[in-house]
């Protein structure tokens, strides 16, 4: 019983969608103040998915029964790392060996869920969405795992959450050390691609492939994607938060730090321009890859 | 009023097809989104995909070639869609009335809700009709 309100309600499904669909609305809201306009209101994320939730849903000829299955895969599994980040914040010996492990697997899913859902829809530009999203997936993975392996190469080789906090809870933060920090900035750039936001939106480019892997989607299963975003751009910050940033987790720490690290993604995305995805995979191959392998360097030596 | 048709008045994604306009009308609904109108703020958005669209915005006449594919993409869009035509063309084929290829109005193929007159019309204009439209929208239901 308690196992489900806590993945279903406090730290888990109904708080974390309304942290990130608020947190949505701050994105668009700060977009429009950059650009000197008012923005939307404050509900205005709740309005779109209630508005979705009323229309119809279009299923195009032909397509599998992955077509309608693929966005509750995706939503499941981040839904999933939202409950276990936000128990382990509050309560940290819940954590189990080999957490973290399993938080970058669930993580590695709406990515998955996105491919699969566009392909399964037999639409060309789907197809062309679903091919970017993949190679994005091959560029940002690496350096991601190898900045994470830092860390757990500074905590003695501990792949638990719990392990990790408490390991910073009496060492400092992990990003005061040089190893941490690179480690950390290269974890940002992976969460921008990750999230799929400017200068990485390739895979759903709005100007030449007209929202690519969610083309097809309408209604329900769009309203679980946009959902699926939203709790994203909870949990990624999060996780940021507490493997890099986790001395402090009350909230009166955490929330600066979770609204320092939004701003920081969205002020990233309103000043660069949209990479091609050769650009992108060369980007990630070299910075941030060459980055994360001298932090795991710097790690090993004890830096 | 319900929640439904609410939420729908107050998030409007916005789908733009060109049937073969002379982009001025375009460029005049790409103004809507600038800082000085920003609709933006009553939840209106443009989208890529005719699938996510809640109005069909409808730029100059119809060719014979545009018209096809205008059935179609009224077609492809999830109900309940509006259709809002723009621009003088639109409404009466203005001057391409008696043109060889433009043989029928918008209204005679689509059923259209809202009529945004103009040669191009200006923001305000599309503004106020969009408001017209939402009060429309309300009361329907
Ligand atoms: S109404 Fe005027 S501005 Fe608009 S497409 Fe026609 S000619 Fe161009």
């Amino acid at each position: 019983m308690k196992l489900l309100f806590s993945y279903l309600i406090f730290p888990g499904f109904l708080f974390s969608a309304i942290v990130g669909l608020m947190s949505g609305w701050f994105d668009r809201k700060l977009s429009a103040r950059l650009q000197w306009r008012v923005g939307p209101p404050w509900h205005q994320n709740f309005t779109d998915l209630i508005k979705l939730l009323g229309k119809e849903t279009i299923v195009p000829v032909g397509a599998k029964f992955t077509f309608l299955l693929s966005p509750y895969l995706g939503l499941l599994s981040v839904v999933l790392v939202a409950g276990m980040l936000g128990t382990n914040i509050l309560f940290p010996s819940t954590s189990f060996s080999g957490d973290l492990i399993v938080i970058l697997y669930l993580l590695f899913m709406p990515a998955i869920a996105l491919i699969l859902g566009a392909s399964a829809s037999r639409n060309p530009l789907a197809s062309v969405g679903a091919s970017r999203e993949m190679k994005l997936l091959i560029a940002y993975e690496l350096p991601f795992i190898l900045s994470i392996i830092a860390i757990i190469i500074k905590s003695h080789g501990s792949i638990q959450i719990g392990g990790i906090l408490s390991e910073q809870l009496s060492f400092g933060s992990n990003i005061m050390s040089f190893s941490g920090l690179i480690a950390f900035v290269n974890a940002l750039f992976c969460m921008q691609a990750k999230l799929g936001i400017a200068p990485f939106e390739i895979s759903e480019a709005e100007q030449e492939i007209m929202a690519g892997v969610l083309i097809e989607y309408s209604g329900l299963p769009l309203a679980v994607f946009k959902l699926t975003k939203a709790l994203m751009l909870y949990t990624l910050p999060l996780l940021l938060i507490v493997l890099f940033l986790g001395k402090d987790l009350s909230p009166l720490f955490i929330i600066p730090k979770f609204i320092g690290i939004l701003i920081f993604i969205i002020l990233v995305k309103n000043t660069n321009p949209r990479l091609r995805i050769d650009q992108a995979l060369k980007f990630f191959w070299r910075i941030p890859l060459a980055l994360a392998i001298l932090a795991v360097v710097l790690a090993l030596l004890g830096l | 009023m319900d929640l439904r048709t609410k939420a729908l008045t107050k998030s409007i994604w916005v789908f733009h097809v060109s049937a073969g306009s002379c982009n001025n009308c375009d460029i005049e609904i790409l103004d809507c989104f600038t800082p000085r109108f920003d609709i933006e703020r009553f939840g209106i958005q443009l989208i890529g995909s005719v699938r996510h669209a809640d109005a069909i915005l409808i730029t100059g006449a119809m060719n014979r070639k545009s018209v096809k594919r205008m059935k179609k993409i009224y077609e492809q869009a999830p109900k309940p869609c509006v259709v809002v035509a723009v621009g003088q063309c639109a409404l009466s084929r203005h001057m391409f009335r008696f043109s060889y290829n433009v043989d029928e109005p918008l209204d005679k193929i689509l059923p259209v809700d809202l009529y945004i007159p103009g040669c191009p019309p200006k923001p305000e204009a599309m503004i106020s009709g969009i408001v017209k439209l939402v009060n429309k929208m309300r009361k329907r239901k």
